[in-house]
């Protein structure tokens, strides 16, 4: 809410200035989220009017004007704006004022001696651009100083008001509250009854089933009103304060007492109300209302309306109706002030999407005890500016918020706030919020009842008086307090691997992390994951994206990295190596509701790294070499020791089919790993290969708790073995086939070379093997050595139709 | 005779120190002790004197010897050390060039941020926690006292998803992390000390709005946990985190659902560029006792409170990044400045 400091100093005026009383208003929770001066700093500006205006001897555009600006005599000056005329009232800035960015000083203009210069709104600071001279209200004195006639000494205050504290939406709201916290005087405006002098009524029923919609609803007519009279100056400047711009008189009258007082009031033209009566009532189903801005909604029973008879009219809370609103030639209204209940207001106007003033406020809670005080209010303003007569104040009353009083005991307060107070600053700090108060019980058992006042509607639960007791105590005055409790220690699992462990291991193989977006372009998962391929899973998609190419939950991290990598590639980077750590999505109808998941959604954490460019950094003396498939097999296979996974040759939509593996841990997929299929390199403009991997982390975060065996004293023999096999027959069969096979002495069987080519046969391929043999009795003999080494070759020769290179 | 092995062992000298390489040197060693040599020809004419002469003669002749000996060996060091020193100042590298290999890698800005924080907090026994993203609406909202239609709920504008919950409403996704809030209290028994770090999602997207950011939950639930503990943790932590005490920490009044009193949590540095200037870091209270209901708790005998702070409002603060949208591009030019 933005308001004029001075406006709030004709209710409330604590011995602060400007800038304490906004820390004041912040510290108690109605932050201050800016101030700024009314108008910028300027001097020697009065007000003046226009006597004389003659032409310029040397000049057609410019005028000689004799200026009455407070003196003894007249000042003579030469005037460039075309609207100057004599008897207009316009500010003047004389010989040594200061304006925003340029000073005043005598000075002739083409030969006339000028003795300053009459000022448009632009030239004072007080607009971007405005086209004549500011034209003043002629009442004003001439001489008076500027900065007084239009009170530019001020400051607004631009409130950050939270939810709960509807009862500062007013000026009259944020003053209580500054008495409260200041001990400050409360002047509250005049709501004194205006009687009436005509006897006109408009008959309103509110509907026996509407009781859960209104709570209270006052109106009064009033008629004979000049709809065109001038709002007063001091109320434009007050609307304009809090950022209203001006309308007409009945419709700134109202915003103003709004403003004021808190309450939102209605003003409708009587002669447009054609059946000659209101009804209020829940709205049916498919019913329309033609609003006062322009649209028409359609709605249901969950919106309450007014209705002009039996056609609704306005939405009630929310906004008034087109059909009946007010214009200038307006001469009878019906002023309406009403109390809805919250929970019948609240979401609509968001539903409609719009926001409006009144629903904001009603929503949110409006003091239901108030409502004919802003009609006397606004009665009293209407017959001041725009005349008229009024009827008397219908004023039904239905059922109403309950005040029941509300308990708080002393020693809970102090046990939530970690302090304790003494009874007499407690009833102190009700006092002066007004609150009506009782106490019983004594020492530790004190309670004080409180019956919530009629403005707060946040004030239900023990709690919620606690909160007000240590506020305006001051959040600052508590103590920082240790807390001191029973120690116990707490340790992860030693074989439980923590992310800030995978982290560190993806870093330190050089490796980037990156964070992308959960959403993603459905685009990402077509060509990635196969969204839409037979078998694909469709991802799940944001009902309310705020892109289309943030449009569906992940169900990979990989089409992130590939965009990452892309990002890069564009800025001239040749070698790009990153990872993330981050939840993926996907539906599953086999998740069922518990302590951290969600039913028909999982959401596992996975880890995706990518590669592109050259193995290794640029550097001198190593030959450059792009990275490949074992490149990045090898920092996942690191990171998984010393749990070893099978890769199996396997298709993935975002892989090159002859370079792509699924990876294997006890008997589970927990990851793929491969080359990006050229067709996306190509698509995603990366120009070079890249190999990426993504793996459950669930696969990562299971370590293995180090078992130690006895190391054998006798000395390992080492033999390698070239053999020669089918090219398809996978190297890791062979060495399983040999691991399997219980071998005597055999500790190690790792390919280490492969050859394919001139020697080895078509369809062939010869990979080396290293074999090492160790006995932890004794020294092998060479006959051991070459009797398992024949098992071995034995075994290959049979079960993969293998066989010695020769 | 004498005279004559002084003027062998000055020639044998005269001949080693001129010796330039160890071949020629073993060349002038046969010279002199060799079989032919000079002084191996002396003593061979021993066996003519007389045994008093033959005594005193082998006496001079072997402490010539000696000294020829020792001369050879200290030249033959000599010419060992010359050839090695030679072979190393062939063998010196530019020491100054770089290291070869693979360089390191770095962490998130956020990410280190984030484990951070895990590390202070776990400093005094809280636990770790991290759960769904896709969040029910019942944990996001009603659970924390948010209910449907409540004007709190437009605080915080919602990404909603494809699926319903088991209650028939949206399922969305979470737009704090305080919906673990609920989850852990629910399955873990008080006392309770957790922070659950993690992803959150709102609809705002401009230069100082992602939406997607992270933030850290805090929770502390116990029977004598007070807003003025909250106070203490609040603000060592955040000295501990900035490893200074030279700010100022404020808890000023304010509004969620979820705890009361609220405070909206204000720091303010006493030096450097940002000096003076409030800065909001979190949101912060005393847990509501609806929500501890909905823990499972009794509100009477459990109290506590929770907080949540944006961890890349933190990084920001921490490493000088001025602009929210570096930490989603992933530009390595950004990401290098990461390294430990």
């Amino acid at each position: 809410m933005l308001f004029s400091e001075r406006w709030l100093r004709t209710f409330v005026d604590p011995q602060l200035d400007s800038e304490a009383l906004a820390h004041l208003l912040t510290m108690s929770g109605l932050e201050v989220e800016e101030t700024r001066p009314a108008a910028p700093p300027t001097s020697g500006v009065v007000v003046a009017r226009v006597l004389e205006v003659a032409p310029h001897p040397d000049s057609d555009r410019l005028r000689v004007c004799r200026v009455d600006a407070g003196g003894a005599q007249p000042l003579t000056i030469v005037c460039g704006s075309p609207d100057v005329a004599a008897g207009m009232t316009v500010p003047c800035a004389t010989v040594g004022a200061k304006l925003p960015g340029k000073d005043i000083g005598l000075a002739a203009v083409r030969g006339v001696q000028s003795h300053g210069m009459l000022c448009s709104a632009q030239e004072l600071g007080l607009a971007e651009s405005s086209e004549g001279l500011l034209a003043l209200d002629g009442a004003l004195v001439p001489g008076t100083p500027l900065r007084e006639a239009l009170a530019h000494d001020d400051t607004l205050l631009l409130l950050k008001l939270t939810p709960n504290r509807a009862d500062c939406l007013s000026l009259l709201g944020v003053a209580r509250e500054v008495a409260a916290l200041t001990g400050a005087s409360l002047t509250a405006p005049d709501s004194r009854p205006v009687a009436a002098t005509i006897a006109d009524r408009l008959p309103v029923k509110v509907d026996a089933g509407a009781r859960d919609l209104c709570g209270r609803f006052a109106g009064r007519v009033i008629r004979g009103v000049n709809a065109r009279a001038r709002t007063p100056d001091w109320m434009v400047q007050r609307l304009e304060r809090s950022g209203q711009r001006s309308i007409s008189a009945l419709v700134d009258i109202s915003n103003y007492v709004m403003l004021e007082l808190g309450q939102p009031t209605h003003v409708f033209d009587l002669s447009r109300i054609e059946s000659g009566h209101l009804e209020v009532r829940w709205a049916r189903e498919g019913e329309q209302v033609a609003l006062l801005n322009g649209s028409t909604v359609e709605v249901g029973p969950w919106y309450g309306v007014i209705c002009d008879g039996a056609r609704p009219e306005s939405l009630a809370g929310v906004m008034g109706g087109a059909a009946s609103a007010v214009s200038l030639d307006t001469q009878d209204i019906y002023v309406e002030s009403a109390f809805w209940w919250p929970a019948a207001i609240a979401g609509r106007a968001r539903r409609l999407n719009f926001t409006t003033e009144a629903g904001h406020r009603f929503e949110r809670g409006v003091d239901f005890s108030a409502t004919v005080h802003a009609l006397e209010r606004i009665t009293r303003l209407v017959l001041d500016i725009c005349g008229g007569a009024a009827g008397p104040v219908d004023d039904q009353v239905f059922e109403q918020p309950s005040r029941a009083p509300v308990g708080m005991r002393l020693a809970r307060c102090a046990r939530v706030a970690g302090v304790a107070f003494g009874a007499d600053e407690v009833a102190g700090i009700f006092t002066r919020l007004g609150f009506a108060h009782a106490l019983r019980g004594e020492g530790e058992q004190v309670v004080f009842d409180v019956t919530p006042p009629a403005h707060r509607f946040d004030l239900a639960i023990e709690e919620d008086l606690i909160e007000e007791v240590v506020r305006v105590h001051g959040f600052d005055r508590l103590p920082a307090l240790p807390p001191a409790t029973a120690a116990w220690m707490q340790a992860r699992p030693e074989a439980q691997r923590s992310p800030l462990a995978v982290r560190e291991a993806m870093a330190g193989r050089d490796f980037h992390e990156a964070v992308n977006f959960s959403f993603v372009d459905p685009r990402w998962e077509r060509d990635f994951c196969g969204a839409e391929q037979p078998g694909g899973r469709a991802p799940i998609a944001l009902r309310n994206p705020i892109a289309s190419q943030l449009a569906v939950m992940r169900t990979s991290l990989i089409g992130g990295l590939v965009a990452s990598v892309q990002h890069n590639l564009n800025r001239k980077q040749s070698r790009v190596r990153l990872f993330e750590l981050g939840r993926v999505f996907l539906r599953d109808p086999g998740v069922a509701d518990g302590p951290l998941a969600v039913a028909g959604i999982d959401q596992p954490l996975h880890l995706a790294a990518i590669a592109c460019g050259d193995a290794d950094p640029e550097q001198w003396g190593v030959r450059p070499r792009p990275v490949d498939f074992f490149d990045l097999k090898a920092d996942l296979e690191a990171l998984l020791a010393p749990r070893e996974a099978r890769f199996e040759a396997a298709a993935h939509p975002a892989l090159h089919p002859g370079r792509s593996a699924r990876v294997m841990l006890d008997g589970r997929i927990v990851g793929w790993i491969g080359e990006l299929h050229p067709r996306w390199q190509q698509a995603y403009e990366l120009g070079r290969a890249t190999v990426v991997f993504e793996i459950d982390w669930l696969a990562l975060a299971e370590g293995v708790l180090p078992s130690a065996t006895e190391v054998s004293r006798f000395p390992a023999v080492r033999r390698d073995l070239a053999i020669v096999v089918d090219k398809d027959v996978p190297a890791m069969t062979l060495c399983e086939t040999v691991k399997g096979a219980g071998l005597p002495y055999v500790q190690a069987f790792e390919p280490f070379d492969l050859y394919q080519g001139a020697g080895v046969g078509e369809g062939k391929k010869s990979l080396a093997f290293r074999v090492l043999l160790q006995d932890t009795r004794k020294t092998l003999t060479d006959a051991d050595v070459e009797a398992t080494l024949e098992r071995v070759v034995a075994l290959i020769s049979d079960r993969h139709d293998g066989r010695l290179r020769q | 005779m004498q005279a004559d092995l002084d003027r062998i062992v000055d020639d044998a000298l005269a001949a080693f120190a001129a010796a330039a390489d160890a071949p020629r040197l073993e060349q002038e060693k046969a010279r002199f002790t060799g079989k032919s040599g000079t002084l191996t020809a002396m003593l061979k004419s021993l066996g003519s004197l007389e045994p008093d002469a033959r005594r005193e003669a082998g006496a001079a002749i072997n402490l010539a010897k000696a000294r020829i000996e020792e001369a050879l060996q200290a030249r033959r060091e000599a010419i060992a050390n010359a050839a090695l020193e030679a072979r190393l100042a062939q063998e010196t590298v530019d020491v100054t060039l770089p290291g070869r290999g693979r360089a390191r890698g770095t962490l998130h800005p956020v990410m280190r941020t984030l484990h951070r924080v895990e590390a202070i907090f776990r400093s005094i026994g809280f636990d770790v926690a991290d759960g769904p993203e896709i969040e029910t609406d019942w944990h996001n909202f009603t659970a924390l006292n948010n209910p449907e239609n409540h004007p709190a709920r437009s605080m915080q504008d919602t990404f909603y998803v494809e699926g319903e919950d088991s209650a028939g409403l949206p399922l969305l996704l979470r737009t704090h992390t305080s919906p673990m809030q609920v989850r852990y209290a629910r399955s873990h028994t008080p006392p309770i000390r957790v922070i659950a770090p993690g992803r959150t999602y709102r609809v705002d997207s401009d230069a100082t709005h992602s939406p997607m950011f992270h933030q850290v939950e805090g929770l502390w639930i116990d029977e004598h946990i007070s807003f003025a503990h909250l106070k203490g943790v609040y603000t060592d932590f955040l000295r501990r985190f900035f490893e200074t005490d030279e700010l100022q920490v404020r808890f000023r009044p304010s509004f969620f659902p979820f705890t009361e009193p609220s405070a909206e949590v204000d720091m303010a540095f006493t030096r450097g560029p940002l000096k003076g200037r409030w800065l909001e870091i979190s949101g912060a209270g005393q847990v509501h006792p609806t929500v501890i209901r909905n823990f499972g708790l009794d509100p009477e005998r459990w109290i506590g409170f929770a907080f949540g702070s944006g961890l890349e409002r933190l990084t920001m603060l921490r490493y000088g990044v001025g602009d929210l949208r570096q930490f989603f591009e992933n530009d390595l030019r950004f990401l290098q400045q990461f390294r430990d």
